[in-house]
């Protein structure tokens, strides 16, 4: 008997294990414990899909019931239909490959068993976010992940990088919760279920009377998808998450965590269709998103930064293909960049475990030689970004671009935009590909030197999927199509001619500017310092948000509560009490003679009032 | 084994003052040594036969269980009534179980007059489970002013260096609203001998009356039960005698009043508030949501400025007891099983916080939230329980805090959705001072001024664990804590849903 929820639990007995016995646990162990959970849950999986091959719709388990209050009935489904299996397989998979890779780059490091302690933990939450047919689990799922990703951005704590990066991560996506949660909520109120396949059938009933509820609850939900994918205007967390360990990189902040918003969308596409202004914010903002992010990536000279940026535009992408056409490009796109992408963090980890963890690209150079299966590997997954034909790149992001073209009014300027980020990505790839493996080689660091083979094999097999999984693109859109709809046709040739064209350019342009030009480490000039400094958006958000929300608490802290009520009012009251007190004090002063003409005054003055009345 | 057939139908008499009884020993007590035992008697007995109970407690019957009755004063009609059903019984556990863990921890650490220091935590026991437990409203009078007495004591008397002040505002505040709750009880007693021409304290005699009370009167008596349990919430603005408090206690005291005192404020808004005078608890409702959505709010700000670690959590008790108002004020039964999970979670992670907060001063005699740095590599273990503490607080689902926000927002939904989305700003507002907080404490560079710092003892995590177990428990699986009070709360909601 198959039962979905073993899927996710495996990997959560593993970080059980792991993290109770924790230190008295052996490193070797914790290994084969971390791995090998993983692994067993992808051919779970496997077998799962392969039922789904010979041709059940879905497979369905219901873990338990979470709470029955009233009317309200939260029972935590898992669900694994085409969708949500195609998305466990990959983060089993390919979290697999970055579990064996991360043996060899965490070998040594004091936290090695919390490490795959709460990498376990993130693959658990991962799985139950994908595979749950319940809202809530997903919601479960969802903060899951987040609080592993900050946990993991946080990991050298001792650093004075990764703990504002951590702190600042949970807090954007948080914003973002707060879209889910009361989406949830108002679901909940509105159909009265959380059940996810019910609700995909009773809302358009449940909102045909209201549709400004359908259109929160679409917007609601891509606020949520904005701030766990990293999205304009919450994309600004996922920069900074690079100060965690790189395979963490290539796992949660690129692979498979980060996308969970676009398999948010392309899951409620029903609901998010009942109203296509959502639609079009989504397809909107991802297309601002693309461009924005490749803008910034142009000139930074961090290795991972300039990737994370990348991932927010390739994660554009996503949106943009998951919100025009059928929903199916966005989800193959994400799937071949999690190979891609994932392929290029663990080449950048690679590359600074060679380097003695220099980061500055423009202090590299020259490793092409030095480290060659690192410098293969990440040439494929570098063309793969670009979209160069035959790269798994290629197909995907052609897929996306021609259902941009045909998607509403707006369609030829999203496309514009889809086609210069193209372009703009070829480029900054390329530069970053120049800098690291070609000219001279440039650090005062002695001899860097290629990886051990456990890394170096995870390498060799995403650098494989990452070039042939674009052959996969019918099988695929056949299988996913069975959930969303569809693409049909082919990719028009105008198309393919406009993003291989602007690909090609791309990577001719940065070939050729970085061939001898390495930037010297003053601050950039013109209009690249724009893109250096990132737009100043994270100054921006500062002075708009954080400052203002500083001195508003200081205000109601001190003002308000010390102030107003404390003093004033509470205090104040006490005083008055006492001044009072001491007006009418003299009145007892304890003299008999002021309390005898007291009285004598009162007598006469009473007296008096009766006989004058 | 029945522990109620056990204690001949006395189960809720034992309960509440068998920890009297023990604190009178303690009391007279010649040693410390021996007055150690008899807290841990007084306190561990109790909690042990209210575990055994717990199984027999039916949680599908309607009204009130283990009744006991006896006439007190049979001319006014006041007698000694108590019962629980699926609200209070909650709360007595909580209150069972925190004031023996707080025993377990102060013992040894208390050096002036130890003896009264046991016996006091005993007396207010009784107090707090007598509150949670009385039917009749003299009865619950006494116990509600009982409780002052010995809280006033442990925060005046082995509380900090501003101990008088803070003890003092405690007991103003709290006098403040008694004086308006007891005019309002005595009006209400008058109606009721109005309108069946006999004297009657007992609560169901009320609620049997309450139609016949005009709505405008309902209000103004609502009101003044309401600012008397506002002040205990706290609601804000009545709150700021809790950062004081807090801050002067001794630590197992703040551990008390933030996990069982501050329940009765909220405790009687759904016992008293609601049932007694529904016609006026739904005039005042959008004030009271009102304040619970300013405590959520300006708690959280509030909070995110503190210097002072305890402090900082105090605040933080302020911005979750706003969502216990809310959902009180929703009329929703989510809302209602929202609040009284709440109760219960903030009770236990709250507590536990403060238990946090205490061990780092003891070690350091410091509490300021910069002083420390890089504590996760010294007190691993310590580091580890708090970031829990921390997510349960935050409201991560999965654990216990989850469970009161999630269903007190859903219930604001359905009674108006503006509720529930100026509410959830409350969700990041927690993350933004907890994570910060954590952050400054347990991350970074391990301060090296620090001395003396070792990490949880055997006794410590022991006192840790059974919070720990239920704040994972209760998130996992809140099924079975939900329905103990469900029938309760459609009860108590029968008047005021809409």
């Amino acid at each position: 008997m198959f039962r979905v929820w073993a899927i996710p639990l495996i990997p959560l007995l593993g970080f059980v294990y792991i993290g109770l016995l924790s230190r008295r646990l052996s490193r070797r162990a914790a290994a084969i414990v971390g791995c090998s959970t993983v692994a067993l849950s992808f051919l779970v999986s496997l077998e799962g899909a392969l039922q789904l091959l010979r041709g059940e719709e879905a497979l369905t388990a219901t873990f338990y019931t979470w709470a029955s209050l009233g009317d309200t009935l939260v029972r935590l489904d898992y669900r694994l239909d085409a969708l949500s299996g195609s998305m466990a397989l990959i983060v089993s998979g390919v979290g697999f490959l970055i579990h064996l890779y991360s043996v060899g780059y965490m070998h040594g490091d004091r936290g090695f068993n919390r490490y795959f302690a709460f990498l376990n933990l993130f693959i658990f939450f991962m799985l139950t976010l994908v595979l749950s047919d319940n809202l809530l689990l997903t919601f479960v799922g969802w903060e899951g992940v987040g609080l592993c990703s900050y946990l993991l951005i946080g990991f050298w704590y001792e650093k004075s990088d990764p703990p504002p990066a951590a702190v600042k991560a949970f807090v954007v996506n948080r914003i973002g919760d707060f879209g889910f949660l009361t989406a949830m909520v108002l679901l909940l109120a509105q159909v009265g279920t959380l059940s996810i396949s019910e609700l995909l059938q009773s809302a358009p009933g449940a909102f045909e009377a209201w549709p400004v509820g359908a259109l929160a609850v679409g917007l609601l939900l891509f606020l949520a998808a904005t701030g766990k994918s990293a999205q304009v205007p919450l994309y600004v967390w996922l920069p900074d998450a690079m100060a965690g360990p790189t395979p963490v990189s290539a796992l949660i902040h690129a692979a498979t965590m980060v996308t969970a918003g676009v398999y948010l969308m392309a899951r409620f596409r029903p609901i998010l269709e009942l109203q296509p202004q959502v639609l079009e914010v989504i397809c909107a903002v991802g297309a601002v998103t693309a461009l924005l992010a490749a803008l910034i990536a142009l000139a930074q000279r961090d290795i991972k930064r300039v990737l994370a940026y990348s991932t927010v535009s390739q994660l554009g992408y996503m949106f943009m293909g998951v919100a025009a056409g059928g929903g199916v490009a966005g989800m193959f796109h994400l799937t071949t960049h999690a190979f891609f992408k994932a392929l290029l963090f663990l080449g950048a980890g690679s590359v600074i475990h060679a380097m003695g963890g220099e980061q500055d690209i423009t202090k590299m150079g020259g490793l092409r030689s030095k480290t060659p299966i690192t410098f293969w590997t990440c040439l494929v997954g570098a063309l793969a970004l670009a979209g160069l034909f035959p790269t798994a790149g290629f197909y995907s992001k052609d897929l996306i671009l021609a259902d941009v073209l045909h998607f509403g009014e707006w369609g030829r300027i999203l496309f514009a935009m889809g086609v210069l980020t193209a372009g703009l990505t070829a480029f900054y790839t390329a530069r970053w590909l120049m800098l690291i493996f070609f000219g001279e080689y440039r650090s005062p660091h002695h001899h860097p030197h290629e990886s051990p083979a456990v890394m170096t094999v995870p390498l060799v097999l995403l650098a494989i999927f990452s070039f042939g999984a674009g052959w996969g693109e019918h099988a695929y859109a056949h299988f996913v199509g069975r959930v969303l709809e569809p693409p049909e046709g082919h990719v028009p040739g105008q198309v393919i001619a406009w993003a291989s064209g602007a690909g090609i350019v791309g990577l001719l342009a940065g070939f050729l500017r970085y061939r001898s030009l390495v930037p010297g480490p003053g601050p950039a000039k013109g209009l690249a310092r724009v893109s250096e400094r990132k737009f100043w958006v994270d100054e921006i958000y500062d002075a708009l948000i954080v400052r203002p929300y500083q001195f508003l608490s200081k205000v109601i802290a001190s003002w308000v509560d010390g102030g107003l009520i404390d003093t004033a009012l509470v205090n104040g009251s006490g005083a008055l009490v006492r001044a009072a007190g001491r007006i009418v004090r003299p009145l007892q002063n304890g003299q008999i003679q002021v309390y005898t003409l007291a009285m004598m005054v009162g007598l006469v003055a009473a007296l008096g009032w009766m006989l004058w009345s | 084994m029945d522990a109620v057939v056990l204690t001949g139908g006395r189960l809720l008499t034992l309960l509440v003052f068998m920890p009297s009884v023990a604190g009178a020993l303690c009391a007279l007590s010649r040693s410390s040594r021996a007055a150690a035992v008899w807290a841990l008697l007084g306190s561990g007995v109790p909690l042990i036969l209210g575990a055994a109970a717990v199984c027999g407690f039916d949680a599908s019957a309607a009204g009130f269980q283990w009744v006991e009755r006896v006439d007190w004063i049979p001319s006014l009609g006041i007698s000694y009534h108590m019962g629980v059903d699926g609200v209070s019984w909650p709360l007595v556990l909580l209150t069972l179980l925190l004031t023996f863990l707080s025993l377990v921890y102060s013992i040894g650490r208390i050096q002036n007059a130890t003896r009264l220091y046991y016996a006091s935590f005993l007396w207010l026991e009784t107090g707090l489970m007598g509150v949670f437990c009385a039917l009749d409203m003299i009865l619950f009078f006494v116990f509600w002013e009982w409780v002052l007495i010995p809280m006033y004591f442990i925060i005046g008397y082995w509380g900090g260096a501003r101990r008088i002040y803070a003890a003092l505002k405690f007991f103003l505040y709290t006098m403040l609203g008694s004086a308006f709750m007891l005019v309002a009880l005595l009006v209400t007693a008058h109606l009721y001998h109005q309108a069946t021409g006999a004297w009657s304290f007992d609560w169901a005699d009320w609620v049997a009356i309450r139609d016949t009370i005009d709505p405008n009167l309902q209000l103004w008596l609502f009101s003044a039960f309401a600012f008397s349990f506002a002040i205990k919430v706290p609601a804000w603005p009545f709150h700021t005698w809790l950062p004081d408090a807090h801050t002067e206690a001794p630590t197992a005291g703040s551990v008390i009043l933030a996990g069982v005192l501050l329940k009765m404020g909220a405790y009687g808004f759904l016992r008293f508030g609601l049932p007694l005078f529904p016609e006026g608890a739904v005039q005042a409702a959008p004030v009271m949501v009102g304040l619970g959505l300013a405590g959520i709010l300006l708690g959280a700000a509030a909070s995110y400025v503190q210097t002072d670690l305890k402090k900082l959590v105090a605040y933080s008790s302020v911005s979750h007891m706003g969502f216990v108002v809310l959902g009180i004020f929703s009329f929703t039964l989510e809302g209602a099983a929202g609040a009284t999970i709440q109760m219960v979670n903030h009770g236990l992670s709250t507590g536990a916080l403060f238990l946090m907060v205490g061990i780092i001063y003891e070690r350091t005699h410091k509490r300021g939230v910069t002083d420390f740095g890089g504590l996760a590599k010294t007190m691993p273990l310590y580091a580890t329980v708090s970031v829990i503490l921390v997510l349960s607080s935050v409201g991560l689902p999965g654990l216990n805090g989850f469970v009161g926000e999630f269903l007190v927002i859903a219930g604001a939904m359905k009674a108006r959705p503006l509720y529930a989305f100026v509410s959830a700003l409350g969700v990041i507002l927690a993350a933004v001072y907890l994570l910060s907080m954590v952050r400054k404490v347990f991350w970074g560079e391990a301060n090296a001024n620090l001395h003396g710092l070792s990490d949880l003892t055997w006794r410590e995590t022991a006192v840790f664990l059974p919070l720990l177990l239920f704040i994972v428990v209760i998130g996992v699986y809140p099924a079975p804590f939900l329905e103990v009070s469900e029938g309760a709360l459609k009860a108590i909601l029968e008047g005021v849903a809409p």
